[in-house]
Parts: structure tokens; sequence; C-alpha cells
């Protein structure tokens, strides 16, 4: 019996052992949670958020110094994801979302200066020098990062116009 | 049916509404006279709109390419009256969202000439590719409602090597009758149609499933597929929705079709009586799916029946036809349990249509909702074994995942559960804001992929510009030098020459 006992007590010691140092020594860096949170983030890397991008801001989130609400354009969906996956509990009514927005080009005021397009993150302007530009509709985030660089302010956000394909039958009214 | 089948075979799920279709399905089948102006959506398909090839202003005869298909789903659309395409634009969709959509307009001259068709005279000798190509061009798509491009189905039975092709005859809808109508008046082109497809799709046998409430309808195909073994008719008891694909499949064959699966997967093809009529006129007569017969029914109109009609005619246009004795307080799409509700008559006819529904007041009453008694009906009507109480109450709280592990996406839409409900709750219109709501979710999430990806594209372009920008500079400067090299080695040896 205390052959059994001496045999169990070695190997546990032993294994523990090799599994404190594998710890030390094979640690994973970065924080798991920030790769996550990283991929619920729109990626558009807008830096409307006070970040560089969406990799800084994840990794602010994962240290619990920016707050959910963070994202301007992931509105009040990303909010929740992210407060879902910290397992935090948000109150979003204070959250602006007037859902998905779209760039428009006025292009009566347009002059073609390309400063639009180097700004965007998505390459959804497209458009020469002293040509109209025009915007790419299934490129563009609605981030807004081109509004602000308009010389004419010839770029505004309107909502993503409601089509037959994204139409949805509203909730009956409650009973 | 005799007693022991109505016990034993009778199947456990689905509601037996009062079906309303008599008188309207016994009346005689009524030609539509070429309205003035037909509004021809590109759009009457499941699938990519299509894009048009005519000008505004060109003269086209009926039958005639005014749109072909774009990208890999799509269908062409064709003219359905001679005259002039007048304009190309926007036109209220026949959608209960009341959005619109865009459409071809034609003014008709009412000469209704047709353009030179090229008639078969014996499609079994053309090859099943041949046939699949030639219903493509006509535009067929499922006329019992779901408008697939019916070429893409063949192809697709081909590929799986399907042997029973099931030939949809159920019309478990109320009120329609225009699949009976067509069974009873060209049962010879429908059986026609049907042995066309088989060869399309290379199956063996093809069962017609047709529910026993018309008795009619069997009798005309059993005397028109006598002279065929291989087309079997096959009444199926009178239940909705038993013109639902997986509950045909299932009361014919005794297979059941697995929730993430097609048809096709377990052997058989599902198609509706009319798309093989559509197929008859396609491949054997040359000719392009312009016309539909379709049902005009419900209490408001004053002289019920089918009515065979031009694409892209006004709803209005019809009910006018068929006279009103009020103005109809609902009107719907389609049958009254899955169709579409619309907010007016001007909204043009579409492929996918097989009935216009016009309720009376009395008819159009809907009752207060209350509050769910937890009576269980709907679970017991739901053909697909669905708890359809549970789901509308996960989204009620707007616990959508909720509703999903209670299998939504299995849900078939057919109002079943709401048709029963003693507390009147609508809830399929629940099932509907969530599936759309789900759907908008993913579109987002494929959204913000896709600009994740443009926004690494957009990195790695400029990292890879100012790369070779650098390395222009590199090369321009190397080129200065050795130009200025030269030009020292020529001064040198131009001195060197001097001296």
């Amino acid at each position: 019996m205390l052959s059994a006992v001496g045999t169990l007590t070695t190997m546990g010691l032993v294994l523990g052992g090799l599994l404190g140092t594998a710890a030390r020594y094979l640690a994973v860096e970065e924080n798991p949670i920030e790769a996550e949170l990283q991929s619920l983030l729109p990626g558009s890397q807008c830096g409307q958020c006070g970040y560089v991008g969406c990799a800084q801001a994840a990794a602010a989130l994962a240290r619990g110094e920016a707050l959910v609400t963070l994202c301007p354009p992931g509105g009040k969906a990303i909010a929740e994801a992210l407060a879902a996956k910290l397992g935090i509990k948000v109150d979003l009514s204070a959250v602006a979302d007037d859902g998905p927005r779209l760039a428009v080009v006025a292009e009566e005021i347009c002059t073609g200066c390309c400063r639009c397009s180097k700004v965007c993150s998505t390459d959804a302007i497209v458009g020469a020098a002293k040509q109209i530009h025009n915007v790419i509709r299934e490129a563009c985030t609605g981030c807004g990062a081109c509004i602000e660089r308009c010389p004419t302010e010839a770029m505004s956000l309107v909502p993503l116009p409601v089509t037959l394909q994204h139409w949805i039958w509203p909730m009956p009214a409650n009973v | 049916m005799g007693y022991f089948e109505r016990i034993f075979k009778e199947p456990r799920w689905g509601v037996h509404p009062d079906d309303h279709k008599r008188p309207a399905a016994d009346a005689a089948l009524r030609l539509l006279p070429p309205p003035a102006r037909v509004y021809m959506p590109l759009s009457q398909h499941v699938g990519g709109a299509a894009r048009p090839i005519v000008l505004v202003g060109q003269q086209v005869h009926k039958g005639q390419l005014l749109a072909e298909a774009q990208g890999n789903i799509s269908a062409p659309i064709h003219a359905p009256v001679s005259g002039k395409v007048s304009s190309i634009g926007e036109v209220t969709a026949p959608h209960a969202s009341g959005l619109g959509f865009g459409a071809i307009v034609i003014d008709s001259d009412f000469a209704d000439r047709w353009i030179d068709t090229d008639p078969v005279a014996d499609p079994f000798s053309l090859s099943p590719e041949e046939i699949t190509r030639r219903t493509a061009a006509a535009g067929v798509v499922g006329l019992g409602g779901a408008t697939f491009p019916s070429a893409l189905k063949f192809s697709l039975g081909k590929r799986l090597a399907v042997g029973t092709l099931i030939v949809n005859g159920g019309e478990c809808e109320p009120y329609l009758s225009s699949d009976d109508r067509i069974m009873r008046d060209s049962a010879d082109q429908v059986v026609d149609g049907v042995r066309i497809v088989m060869h399309a799709i290379g199956a063996r046998v093809a069962l017609v499933g047709i529910e026993d409430n018309k008795p009619e309808a069997i009798a005309a195909m059993r005397k028109a597929a006598a002279a065929y073994p291989e087309v079997r008719i096959r009444p199926v008891p009178s239940r909705y929705p038993m013109g639902s694909d997986k509950q045909l499949i299932q009361a014919l064959t005794g297979k059941e079709v697995p929730a993430d699966a097609r048809a096709a997967e377990v052997g058989v093809l599902v198609h509706n009586v009319s798309t093989c009529a559509a197929v008859h006129q396609a491949v054997r007569l040359g000719r392009p799916l312009v016309e539909r017969i379709v049902t005009v029914n419900g209490g408001a109109v004053a002289r019920p029946g089918n009515i065979f009609v031009p694409l892209g005619t006004q709803v209005d246009e019809l009910l006018a036809f068929c006279g009103l004795n009020e103005a109809p307080s609902r009107l719907i799409l389609g049958g009254p349990m899955m169709g579409t509700l619309l907010a007016h008559g001007r909204v043009p006819l579409v492929k996918g249509v097989s009935g216009i529904i016009a309720f009376d007041a009395r008819e159009a009453a809907v009752p207060r909702a209350g509050p769910c008694v937890r009576c269980g009906s709907c679970t017991k009507a739901c053909p697909m074994g669905l708890l359809p109480l549970e789901m509308a109450a996960h989204i009620r709280s707007g616990d959508l995942a909720g509703a999903v592990d209670f299998s939504l996406t299995d849900c078939i839409a057919c109002g079943c559960c709401a048709y029963v409900c003693p507390s009147h709750i609508p809830l399929v219109q629940y099932f509907s804001h969530a599936k759309g709501e789900l759907a908008a979710r993913e579109r987002t999430r494929l959204r913000s992929e896709a600009a994740k990806r443009l926004a690494e594209a957009r990195l790695i372009r400029l990292e890879r510009e100012s790369r070779e920008k650098a390395e222009a500079a590199a090369r321009r400067q190397a080129e200065r030098k050795a130009a200025k090299a030269l030009a020292a080695a020529s001064a040198s040896q131009a001195q060197a020459v001097v001296t």
C-alpha cells in the first residue's frame, strides 16, 4: 500500500512540476479574449473610437480600459455582442444608433480632389483627380472618415436605403 | 375515402380549413382581353433580377425577350403583349412592404402578334441538356409560388440522379383553384410536360399528388395519363399544407426530407402541375412563359373564377374584369394562409401568383390577439413538428438565438399554428420578423467580414505602393548616378582629346 501511495505521490509531484514549468515557459503572451473581441469589431480601422485601429481598441477593451460602447459605426449590435463576450451588463439606451449608414457624394459640389478616397479604409471611394468621385455601396462601412476630409462638404452619411431584399416584417404589436 | 383510412392514413399534422374553392373552381376558364398597358417586373423569381435588353420606344412582339437572366440563379423575362416599350423604371412590388422594384412597361397595340416560335415535334428526341436550355430560355420558374428557376432544378435532378419526379397538384390553400383548372382543362398538356420533365432529369416514375377534394381533376389526369404507366396519379388526403413539398413527398413516398437537406437528396424532385404545363408550352411549342391562370376569389368578387391573364397585368384591372360587390376589405396575392397582403391593387401580377383574393368586411375581420394560454394546439397543428408557442415566446422577449434552438429555421410559414390559435396570436408574423432579423444580422456579419478583407487588402496595397515608390526612387537615383558617371567619363575623355 505504501508503494502505491509513494508512486502516486511521485507521479503527482513530477507531473505537477512539469505543468508548472510549461505554464511559465510556454505561456501565451496575448490575452486570448483580445482576438475574439477584435473579430467582433467592424475591422474598418476608422479610428472613431480614439484608438489607432480595431486591434488597439480590442486590446483596450480586454484590459478593461475602454467601454463596450466605444464603436460608433458598430452601434447597439456590436456593443451588445462585446458586452456578452466580456460578461458585463451595459445600459444601451444611451448609445446613438441610427442603423447602418452609407456615405454619398453630392456630385454638383465634388471637385475631384481625391482626399476622401485616400482616407477610406475599405477603398470604397472611386474617382480620379478632377473627376467626380463615387461611393461603392457594397464596400462602404459608413464610418464617416471621409466626411471630415472633404474640403467642399460634398460628402454626407445617409441611412442605408431599405429595399425589397432588406425589408423585414415588423414585430407584432404587444398584446 | 373509407373510415379506416380516415383514422389511420390521415396525416396527424396540419389543419383542415373550409376550402371555399367552389364555385370559383367550377366556373369555366375565362380569357382576360389584352390590357392596354402591362408592367413586367424584372424580378419575378428567386435570384438575381433580369437585365433589360430592350430600349424605350422599341416595338416588341408577344414572347420577345425583354430582359436576360443575370447571374447563376436568375430567369429571363418576355413580353406578355405586343406593343411598344413605353418606359423602364420602378413600380410598386406585389409585396407586403409596398416598396418598389424595376419593371418594363409596355403599351399594348392589341394585336397580340407572337414572335416566330421554334416548336419541337418530338421533345423526347432532344437531349436532356437541350430541354433544360429551352426551359431556361423560356423563363419558366416554379409556378406554385416558390418561383425558383425550373431549369436549375432540372440540372440538379440530373446531377443527383433523381429517380422519382413528384408532381405537385395538391393546391391545399383555400380559395385557390388555378392548378385544379389547368388539370381539368389541359390534362394532356400537363401530362406531356410531366413526361418532358422526366426526360430532362432522367426520372423513371412520376407521382402526381392531387388532393382528393378535386375529383374532376383526378379523373381528367387519370384519363390523360392512361397511356403512360410511368406517370401515376395519386390522390392524397385534403389536408393543409399538403401542397408543401416536404409534406407531399412524405405522403407520396414515405420519405422524410432532413431539416437541412433538399428534396433531391432523398431522390425526388418536386414540380408543380402548372410548371409542367409551362414546360410543355416552352419545349413543345417554343412559347416562353408570358401568361398564366390566376384564380380570382373572395367575398368581394362578383364573378369569381379562373382567368387566363398576361403577366404584368395590374391586379385592379383583373378585379374590375371580375366585378366587385364592394371595395375589398383586404387584398391578398396568393392563398389566404401564405399569401402576400397588398396595400392596394396597383401592382402587377407576376409569375408566381396563383390567385388574387379580395375579402369582404366579414371575411377580413381579425379577432383581437390575447395572451398565450399554452393549450398546445399549435404544436399539434405544426406540420414540421415544431413548438410555435415556445418560439414565439422567445422572439417576443428578444431572444432570437433561443428561437433558433427551437428550430425556427425549419418553419415553413404555412400558418397552421396561427390558424388554430384560440388566442389569435399572429404567430407567423413573429416568425417572419425573427427570420428577417436573423437574415439582417447575417448580412451585417458578411458585410463586416468583407470590410475587414477590404481593409487588409488596402494595407497590403499601401505597403506595396510605398515599397514600389522606394524602389523606383532608388532606381532613378542609380540611373542619375550612372548618367553622371557617364557624363564625367565622357567629359574627361574629351578633355584628354583636347589636351
